[in-house]
């Protein structure tokens, strides 16, 4: 019982990290449906951007804010040159420019930062909080993860439901075609996802950086392939089953490295999303969408 | 009859036959005389197992227009397959090549089968879920070495098996391609709804596409398990499976010889840039970008080069030929 309650807090920080970098997936493929493969490598660029603020001595909330306006730029930069001109063509070259990008990067990364791994400075210094006589350790850097993680994801629900820019998002999402008619500038909603998807995805960079005090170039492509799998089990599209997709795949990882099988937890995540897509492709808040003639 | 046999004799199958001779002949020549030495040896068979890659996963994604990026992970099954028969049960290397080749066309239909649901991007991440489901169950296979591989394969991999595994993969994909069955898939791509309007059995010729595509794919494998001595599980990581796609897209999608000069074009390239590991993906990666920007259906798009595109071509060019037939080389 011990360590399936260790297990779950584990997993609760790491479905957050997951969770931020779901939302800027599933809001992306709400808008464009294009799964953003550089999505993983935004969020690299913005740990590598929190790293160099907090070596420079910047606290832990400048350095947060930096890197979500860098990364947000980024974002729109990338949608700017290689998705925009593509828009209205097949799926599969949009796919594998994104792709490109993803590997431009990665690599330009490790051409530019090196390939070594960086040790993120120690901006908290860990404190852990012990339960059931130390049976369960809760650290701060734990709660630092999941408190960020609950005010981005309230701030982004005031966004999109209670701001002009959330209300084009959502009507652009819903009918493009529709959408322009009733003079909402597209571009600058598609943008507008693509600064906020990126900003998410830096704030999760930053946070695993202190949670792990590792990055390197290449950290980006496992947990963005797996925040795809979040968003896809959640619904893709469906900005609350990014957050509850985050949170359990997590929680399901947590769990099997916790009893023992930690080998299999990258195999973990990509069955879920295999069986998710057979037995419920739209997710588990998805509305199913008939295809038309 | 004797319209089928001037169909088999034409001169352009003559020409390909005699070009492919005389290839095999003048490299084996090259190599038992040392002409040509290690380093070109070794990349000439890179050359060739990247062809039979490329080749095999245009049958998925350029013929049949299924988004499949986790290729590697067939190329894994039939390297592991086949250097299971050799190494630990001591088969020859023929069997050695057709038990993983079959092994991985198994897990072709596996991998089929249940993804036949999804289309497009979701696929795409379905594929590249079952790659990475395979290399990770690998890696906790302890009979085969875990995550340190697979090590002393006899080296069985030489020139003829090679070349000729290569010459017949390419023809046996571009006869498909051109009959029947290849033409059903080519109509998938074009159009799923229409092509099943129209009577086509669209579940069985993706299986078909996936199970050939992944055949081939496990004939790579055992090839390069069987040059290298060593395998393991990182080798066929998405990496690689990112790699055979930029040539099947940089070729053009649905275009074999395009694929074939991709392959060929890059594996050279790359062998330039070995010491700059990092620059040669930077390359790759904008090479994509550029070409999926400016010239989205590949090199050839789904043209194919052939001698009598050529000669057509040339009789236009000289103005004696039927000319207007058809306009270009690639035809």
């Amino acid at each position: 019982m011990d360590v399936f309650i260790q297990q779950l807090i584990n997993g609760l920080s790491l479905g957050s990290i997951y969770a931020l970098i779901a939302l800027g997936y599933t809001m992306v493929y709400g808008i464009i449906r294009l799964i953003n493969f550089a999505h993983g490598d935004v969020y690299m660029v913005g740990a590598y951007v929190g790293f160099w603020a907090t070596t420079q001595g910047w606290g832990f909330l400048p350095a947060l804010v930096l890197s979500m306006v860098v990364s947000a730029i980024l974002g729109v930069v990338i949608e700017r040159l290689a998705y925009r001109r593509l828009r209205n063509s097949p799926k599969i070259a949009v796919l594998i420019t994104a792709i490109g990008v993803s590997f431009l990067l990665e690599n330009g990364g490790v051409l530019a930062l090196g390939a070594k791994i960086r040790t993120f400075p120690n901006v908290f210094p860990e404190v852990q909080y012990h339960f059931f006589n130390g049976a369960v350790v809760i650290t701060n850097r734990q709660l630092v993860i999941m408190v960020v993680t609950t005010l981005l994801m309230l701030l982004l629900q005031y966004v999109v439901h209670k701001t002009k820019t959330g209300k084009a998002m959502r009507a652009v999402s819903h009918d493009t075609q529709a959408a322009m008619l009733m003079g909402i500038n597209v571009d600058n909603t598609i943008s507008a996802t693509f600064a906020i998807g990126s900003a998410l995805a830096a704030a999760a960079g930053v946070l695993v950086g202190i949670y792990y005090n590792a990055i390197n170039p290449y950290m980006g492509i496992m947990p963005g392939l797996k925040a795809f799998v979040a968003a896809v089990v959640g619904g893709i599209g469906v900005i609350p089953g990014a957050f509850v997709g985050g949170i359990s795949l997590g929680v399901i990882e947590a769990l099997v490295s916790g009893y023992g099988q930690s080998l299999y937890r990258d195999a973990v995540a990509f069955a879920l999303l295999i069986i998710i897509l057979i037995v419920k492709p739209s997710g588990l808040f998805g509305s199913n969408v008939r295809e038309k003639v | 009859m004797t319209e089928m046999l001037k169909q088999y004799f034409k001169l352009s199958n003559i020409l390909v036959t005699v070009a492919i001779l005389v290839l095999f002949a003048a490299v084996n020549i090259g190599i038992e005389t040392g002409f040509i030495d290690d380093y070109y040896k070794l990349n000439l068979f890179l050359i060739c197992i990247n062809i039979i890659l490329a080749v095999s996963l245009n049958i998925i994604n350029g013929m049949t227009g299924q988004f499949s990026i986790g290729h590697a992970g067939f190329m894994a099954i039939g390297a592991y397959g086949s250097a299971i028969m050799t190494l630990k049960l001591g088969y020859p290397f023929a069997v050695g090549i057709l038990v993983g080749a079959v092994a991985a066309a198994l897990c072709g239909i596996l991998v089929g089968l249940p993804t036949l649901r999804l289309k497009g991007d979701y696929l795409a991440i379905a594929t590249l879920g079952f790659g990475e489901i395979i290399r990770v169950v690998i890696l906790n296979i302890d009979y085969v070495g875990g995550a340190a591989g697979l090590n002393g394969i006899s080296q069985y991999t030489d020139w003829p098996w090679i070349f000729s595994l290569t010459v017949i993969t390419v023809l046996v994909i571009k006869n498909f391609m051109t009959s029947t069955h290849g033409r059903a898939c080519i109509s998938i791509r074009e159009n799923e709804i229409a092509a099943e309007t129209m009577g086509i059995d669209i579940t069985r010729y993706k299986v078909i596409a996936f199970t050939m595509g992944a055949f081939f794919a496990g004939v790579a494998g055992a090839l390069h398990a069987h040059y290298f001595y060593t395998i393991q599980p990182t080798t066929f990581g998405f990496l690689k499976s990112f790699d055979i796609l930029v040539y099947v897209v940089l070729g053009g999608l649905g275009s074999m010889t395009g694929s074939v000069i991709a392959a060929t074009g890059l594996t050279i390239l790359s062998a330039y840039l070995q010491d700059y590991a990092e620059l040669r993906m930077v390359i790759y990666s904008l090479l994509l970008i550029v070409v999926m920007l400016v010239r989205p259906q590949g090199l050839l798009g789904t043209a194919e080069l052939s001698f009598d595109g050529i000669r057509r071509f040339f009789s236009r060019q000289t103005g004696k030929g039927r000319g207007a037939g058809n306009d270009s080389a690639v035809g």
